[in-house]
């Protein structure tokens, strides 16, 4: 993908040599256009599309109702749908990081799980950015975030983070998608050319703008993604530290300090490569991928996790550290609250969940069974959410007022908000696999030339 | 030239068709070295010789790049600094009205943006795209350049008659050969 020679320690015969063109191309591509729908994919997107329907009607009883239907209140006017938030948002870093960061370092096995890795960015920071304005009290006024000449002759307030936050989302959310649709619009074109109905052709067609593949497009082509994965690594680095940055700037006790940014960042990637195995190994499996998605690239996201797992730990650690080093009292309060108090179950879980499982990935063997993977990514999952949860309200419940001290205590509502903003997640990627390529298919076709320049040599 | 010589309408070019990338390659070179000089080449993946063969002109992506980045990048200040200091400042306790710092977030933010969208734009528009349609599209094999198979394809040139670029594409041995009209 890049004007750089290739790593050959990385990409030497990576697929196996049956794979030509012709039939990697026909492979992927026949995923979209040929296969037909079986019961598993209508099972599961009957029930996904099912939970989101139900979390549309629970934002509708919302926005007649009020946030008055969740357990939110003072103190802890943050619950459930920041927490969410952040999770989400936090879950769509790994895809931009795959696709620019590891474009960047050269490392070539990323070829065939970029592209639904940016699908799953992109659909986890859309449902991100609903919370914040379901959250709000007059969600219909949410535009009043955008600077626009209006004729209050109001601008936002630029030192606010909430005024950040929405620009750092709404510019992660646009330049990936430009990334991913860049990355589609050769693959688009093959289903152009491939596809027999008329309506499809139209389709495919309109959205591949025409691309030929002619020599000098490429050369641009392959400059301006290049370019772009530069600037969206570091759009990766900054736009959880904006969101961190909501909270560090507040002076609550557990939110007021500097670790939060590359805390968020490092927790971003540890719960966003835990969510690409979630989906990665249910993909392989049903779409009979393990050619493309194999053991070694599993291998290489659990590393990743490994890593990122001990960022997150470190932050924990440093966070304990550092409430007592600053000797403020409500500061140390806080830790001691979160260990032992309301909250302190869940607290515990996380260490668990974040910390504890995720070091079975020492062992090679862990790290290459499917079945361990899978079950880890989701206690990984889990904990992360439980992580935001805490951060967000155990922070909220115990600060500078004992008199104003509270309790949350989510409601049904708060948990089918949760609960459908999975299922609309679900659903999304479900739709994905079935209408666009998961596998990047010119760059599949460009490991099979790689591959067979690596074996003749 | 021969007023009277056959083929002298007016034509797209001539296309080949080959199943290597090394074969696109080696053909493009004999086509440089008869004199041709408006070739085009089609492949299904980016083939990095290919752009050294086919002296692919200086790139201008970089540069819209660059601007679009800067624009965001000024823009994005200036903004701030117009909204907060002179079209709605704030006395907040005597605090400096351009508190620079605190906008920096937005100004890094849609620096990215711009860059962003200028590279992606920038690309497909030096590309001529969108165009959803072109005259290599009425050859129906043409399809395989998004598949399996690497496509020459000689413009019309003024020193070139259609009946010489067309043998002279014979010689270089292709599957299959065309006049795209």
């Amino acid at each position: 993908m890049n004007p750089l020679p290739p790593d050959n320690s990385n990409s030497s015969a990576e697929l196996p040599a049956h794979w030509s063109y012709t039939t990697i191309s026909d492979k992927i591509s026949d995923l979209v256009l040929r296969r037909r729908n079986r019961w598993p994919w209508l099972i599961a997107f009957g029930c996904a599309f099912t939970v989101m329907l139900v979390f549309f009607g629970a934002c509708i009883y919302l926005f007649k109702t009020g946030v008055g239907i969740w357990g939110v209140n003072i103190p802890v006017a943050w619950g459930f749908a920041i927490s969410n938030f952040v999770w989400w948002i936090g879950i769509g870093h790994a895809g931009t990081f795959i696709s620019a960061v590891l474009l960047l370092l050269r490392q070539r096995w990323r070829g065939s799980i970029n592209r639904f890795a940016e699908a799953m960015t992109l659909f986890a920071a859309g449902i991100a950015g609903i919370f914040p304005i379901l959250h709000l009290g007059r969600p219909w006024f949410f535009y009043w975030l955008i600077p626009y000449p209006d004729v209050m002759n109001l601008w936002p307030q630029w030192r606010s983070p909430l005024v950040w936050d929405i620009f750092a989302i709404s510019t992660y959310l646009i330049v990936s998608l430009l990334f991913w649709y860049m990355g589609l619009i050769p693959d688009l074109a093959t289903l152009r050319d491939r596809a027999k109905s008329r309506s499809k052709q139209l389709i495919y067609g309109l959205f591949a703008l025409g691309w030929r593949g002619e020599a000098r497009h490429w050369a641009r082509y392959e400059k301006a993604y290049l370019l772009i994965a530069g600037l969206a690594t570091a759009l990766v680095v900054s736009v959880h530290s904006v969101v961190s940055l909501d909270f560090a700037i507040g002076n609550t006790p557990g939110y007021h300090s500097t670790l939060f940014p590359p805390y968020f960042v490092a927790g971003a990637l540890f719960s966003g490569f835990a969510m690409v195995l979630t989906i990665a190994i249910p993909l392989r499996h049903f779409f009979a991928l393990h050619d493309f998605i194999t053991v070694r690239h599993l291998e290489n996201a659990a590393k990743i996790l490994l890593a990122t797992g001990w960022l997150v730990a470190y932050g924990y650690a440093a966070e304990i550290f550092m409430a007592y080093y600053s000797g403020e009292q409500f500061e140390m309060y806080e830790v001691h609250d979160r260990m032992t108090g309301a909250y302190s179950p869940l607290f515990w879980t996380l260490l668990v969940c974040n910390v504890l499982v995720p070091q079975i990935l020492w062992w090679r063997k862990a790290r290459r069974s499917v079945v361990v993977l899978f079950i880890m990514s989701l206690f990984v999952n889990l904990g992360m959410w439980l992580e935001r949860f805490v951060i967000v309200v155990s922070s909220l419940h115990r600060d500078f007022l004992p008199s104003s001290w509270g309790i949350f205590i989510p409601t049904r509502w708060d948990w089918i908000h949760f609960v459908g903003s999975i299922g609309m997640f679900i659903a999304l990627f479900l739709l994905f696999v079935r209408l666009l390529p998961a596998i990047s298919i010119f760059e599949m076709r460009e490991q099979v030339h790689e591959s067979s320049q690596a074996r003749k040599s | 030239m021969n007023p009277h010589k056959r083929g002298n309408h007016s034509m797209y070019g001539v296309l080949a068709k080959f199943s290597a990338p090394e074969e696109l390659v080696a053909a493009v070179q004999r086509a440089r070295q008869a004199g041709y000089t408006n070739i085009e080449a089609y492949t299904p993946f980016p083939v990095q010789e290919l752009a050294v063969v086919i002296h692919t002109e200086k790139s201008y992506v970089p540069l819209l790049t660059l601007l679009g980045g800067i624009i965001g990048c000024v823009g994005g200040f200036g903004m701030q600094w117009y909204t907060a200091t002179i079209d709605y400042p704030l006395n907040i306790g005597g605090r400096p009205l351009l508190s620079w710092p605190s906008f920096i977030p937005i100004t890094f933010e849609l620096t990215i943006l711009g860059a962003s969208l200028a590279a992606v734009i920038g690309m497909l528009l030096l590309n001529g795209l969108p165009r959803l349609n072109h005259p290599l599209f009425q050859i129906h094999e043409f399809e395989l350049a998004s598949r399996n198979s690497f496509f020459l394809c000689l413009r019309q040139q003024s020193q070139f008659d259609t009946q010489t670029m067309i043998e002279f594409v014979n010689s270089l041995q292709p599957r299959q050969s065309w006049e795209v009209p």
